[in-house]
């Protein structure tokens, strides 16, 4: 995004940057970026509020019987997300809905909000998805101890299968576990990183004129994709957390 | 951006302004986007657990129970208009039956006026006729004699204009044999 700030020695013949897009920046100010720093990552996690406010708050704020286009969507997503978690989960999982509709909620309302021109993808970002797994992760690992107690470890204990299996199946299903976390948040930043780049990468190539139609028409369908990924990463994340929620409440296979 | 005349910013950031490596796992801007994230993860608990879910559920749970109650509604709705449909088609039904009952006895019942008028005039005409030809016979008899006695006259005026003298009785005599004969 800052191409045209480029310093003209760097501008010669095809310029790629397709990961500037990703960098972390001071919204004031040039200094060190510490922790309470006000960045880009601030400006567009605050716009997700914004978004989630005008959508589930002044979208449902008239109540109405017959829903208007707003309330439609807020009430689409409540029931998606709702069933989710009844279907995946099981009913005494509902309890934790709220939980799995914020997750839900900042995803999907980040993901589309990073595919304006110019924007900033707060959840292509390792740090951020890592945070939810793990928050997911340490949760979910929680609540079933605290629900079954030791009995928990019968999810690591397959008794369906032979008894000479069951220590290598416990080895093997300790490993998955552990690694749940990993592959819960590379999927998402890794699904969005990639994409955004791609695009990048391709408005790079429409600077020459020979191959630049190609290349809107690459954008183009990159970006179709993109709004497909951006909704369908945001459900694979709650659905697995809906998945772990209902391994944590019901470890007996 | 206007960093393109520092040197290197940070670590992640070259001379011109361009990321090294991946952003993503510049280890200087983690804690930062950690801190903003759990900030914006807990005002979006606070806005959906607090106001936005609550809401949506009881709109949700009022028009599942005005759909309910609608629905009962027209079934009674219906029920009753089904009720009305049978009346009508029962009074409807008795209409035409009292209809065709009526025209049927009305129809007898000029039959029958019908059928006394019809033999009542038969006896008159019957009368009529009867009296007619008695009538009639009577004329005729008087008419024969009318037409003998003028004879007789004719013929006695005739004779004695002829001047011959004729009695009664023997002109009568002739004119009755002539006018058998």
């Amino acid at each position: 995004m800052a191409d045209t700030a480029q310093p003209s020695e760097k501008s010669d013949g095809l310029v790629f940057h397709p990961m500037d897009q990703f960098i972390v920046e001071p919204l004031f100010g040039s200094g060190p970026i510490h922790w309470y720093t006000v960045t880009n990552v601030t400006l567009w996690m605050g716009l997700s509020v914004v978004a989630l406010v005008l959508l589930m708050l002044v979208g449902t704020s008239k109540r109405a019987l017959v829903p208007g286009r707003a309330q439609s969507v807020g009430e689409l997503a409540y029931g998606f997300v709702h069933k989710m978690v009844e279907d995946v989960a099981g009913r005494d999982a509902v309890p934790y809905f709220p939980y799995i509709m914020t997750l839900f909620m900042f995803i999907v309302l980040s993901n589309f909000l990073g595919l304006l021109p110019m924007s900033f993808t707060t959840t292509s970002h390792i740090a951020v998805t890592a945070v939810m797994a793990i928050g997911v992760f340490l949760a979910v690992t929680v609540i079933g101890f605290v629900k079954n107690g030791v009995g928990f470890f019968s999810l690591f204990w397959i008794s369906s299968a032979p008894l000479a299996l069951r220590p290598a199946l416990a080895l093997i299903e300790i490993i998955s576990y552990f690694v749940r976390p990993v592959s819960h948040s590379i999927r998402l930043a890794g699904n969005m990183m990639a994409g955004h780049a791609v695009i990048k990468v391709f408005a790079a190539f429409a600077g020459v004129a020979l191959i630049s139609p190609l290349s809107v028409v690459a954008i183009t369908a990159m970006y179709a994709l993109e709004i497909l990924v951006s909704f369908i990463q945001a459900y694979v994340f709650a659905i697995l957390t809906c998945v772990y929620l209902k391994d944590a409440l019901h470890p007996h296979h | 951006m206007a960093a393109s005349t520092e040197q290197v910013v940070s670590k992640c950031i070259d001379g011109y302004g361009s990321a090294i490596g991946m952003p993503q796992l510049c280890g200087d801007w983690m804690a930062n986007q950690v801190f903003w994230l759990v900030v914006t993860l807990i005002v979006i608990f606070l806005i959906l657990s607090r106001v936005a879910l609550p809401r949506i559920a009881e709109v949700l749970a009022d028009r599942q129970s005005t759909i309910t109650n609608y629905l009962a509604a027209s079934e009674e709705l219906k029920s009753k208009a089904e009720e009305a449909e049978r009346h009508y088609t029962k009074a409807l039904n008795d209409a035409r039956s009292e209809a065709s009952r009526l025209l049927d006895a009305s129809k007898a019942e000029m039959k029958k006026e019908l059928q006394s008028a019809i033999s009542k005039a038969d006896a008159e005409i019957s009368v009529k006729v009867n009296e007619s030809e008695a009538s009639i016979a009577e004329i005729r008899k008087n008419a024969l004699s009318s037409v003998e006695k003028v004879a007789k006259d004719t013929a006695k005026e005739i004779v004695l204009a002829l001047g011959a003298k004729a009695d009664a009785k023997t002109i009568s005599t002739a004119v009755s044999s002539k006018i058998k004969g």
